[in-house]
């Protein structure tokens, strides 16, 4: 039996992973141009009126994708960070530094959504609740990350010190997740489980989910457009 | 037209998130592009 390892140190140069990410970015852009036309048609004009909520609901079309994606990139740019911490790859740190600003952007979207949403329906739009709380932590973990690495001159200095901020913050992301059954709290509970059907209209879940991968492919976009930056300007 | 824009009397919460979700996504590809230009990727 021939054993055929793949190259997966090939990508790991920047060098080889510059074009690779162009043709990324513009997949993806085209994609995510796509996925959100189809999600805000669905969400806006398809999608029914909530029965309670009416049509303040239709926030939500924005700001569960904003606030899964918000988590989400914080643990892929632990991840690279961790990569990079324990292997001195370089174009590890470049991808946990190309993600942070716009996890702060998801983070900042889904703040700002929920505050517009909680105002109609509960009253407020903002309470000191556990949700709540955690996902502000959350922003402030971004910006601390970002905040850090243009703090450090030195490059590898800067990358460790990100990298470590980056892991410990982990910990923050179960909280947020798991905040609304851990607490008490005045967010609602997950409309979306792995364990169960979704509790809402076939087509206001289908509108969320299409909003959710547009977010995803502008991510994606983003992120290597921002790496192609990185790598440019590191090699100077 | 002017019912849908109306969002039911929720106007200024639905199209607050939305527009200012646009605009905070449009700044961040201005910035980007802004960057791309400069270091000539």
């Amino acid at each position: 039996m021939t054993t055929q390892s793949i190259r997966w140190f090939w990508f790991a140069s920047p060098h080889t992973f510059f074009p690779l990410a162009g043709t990324i970015a513009r997949v993806t852009a085209v994609l995510a141009v796509i996925f959100a036309v189809a999600g805000l048609y669905v969400g806006l004009f398809i999608a029914p009126t909530d029965a309670q909520q009416g049509e303040a609901y239709r926030i939500i079309f924005i700001h569960v994708p904003a606030a899964w994606m918000s988590m989400f990139l914080y643990v892929v740019m632990a991840f690279w960070s961790a990569i990079g911490f324990a292997w001195q790859t370089r174009l590890s740190a470049m991808m946990a530094r190309s993600l942070a600003p716009t996890g702060a952007l998801f983070t900042f979207i889904a703040l700002w959504t929920g505050s517009l949403w909680g105002k109609p329906t509960w009253g407020t739009w903002w309470v000191w609740d556990a949700r709540l709380t955690s996902e502000l932590i959350l922003l402030f973990l971004y910006f601390g990350f970002m905040a850090l690495q243009a703090a450090i001159d030195d490059r590898r200095r800067a990358d460790r010190a990100g990298a470590l901020l980056a892991i410990v913050g982990v910990v923050n992301i179960p909280i947020i997740y798991f905040s609304v059954q851990w607490w008490n709290t005045l967010h609602q509970g997950a409309s979306v489980s792995f364990s169960r059907a979704p509790s809402m209209a076939a087509t206001m879940f289908t509108g969320m989910i299409l909003m959710a991968l547009a977010f995803w492919m502008y991510s994606i976009a983003v992120a290597m457009v921002r790496v192609r930056c990185e790598i440019v300007e590191e090699g100077r | 037209m002017s019912e849908f824009l109306a969002m039911g009397g929720y106007a200024s919460y639905v199209w607050g998130a939305y527009g200012v979700t646009a605009a905070a996504l449009a700044i961040e590809i201005l910035l980007l592009l802004r960057r791309k230009r400069e270091t000539k990727t």
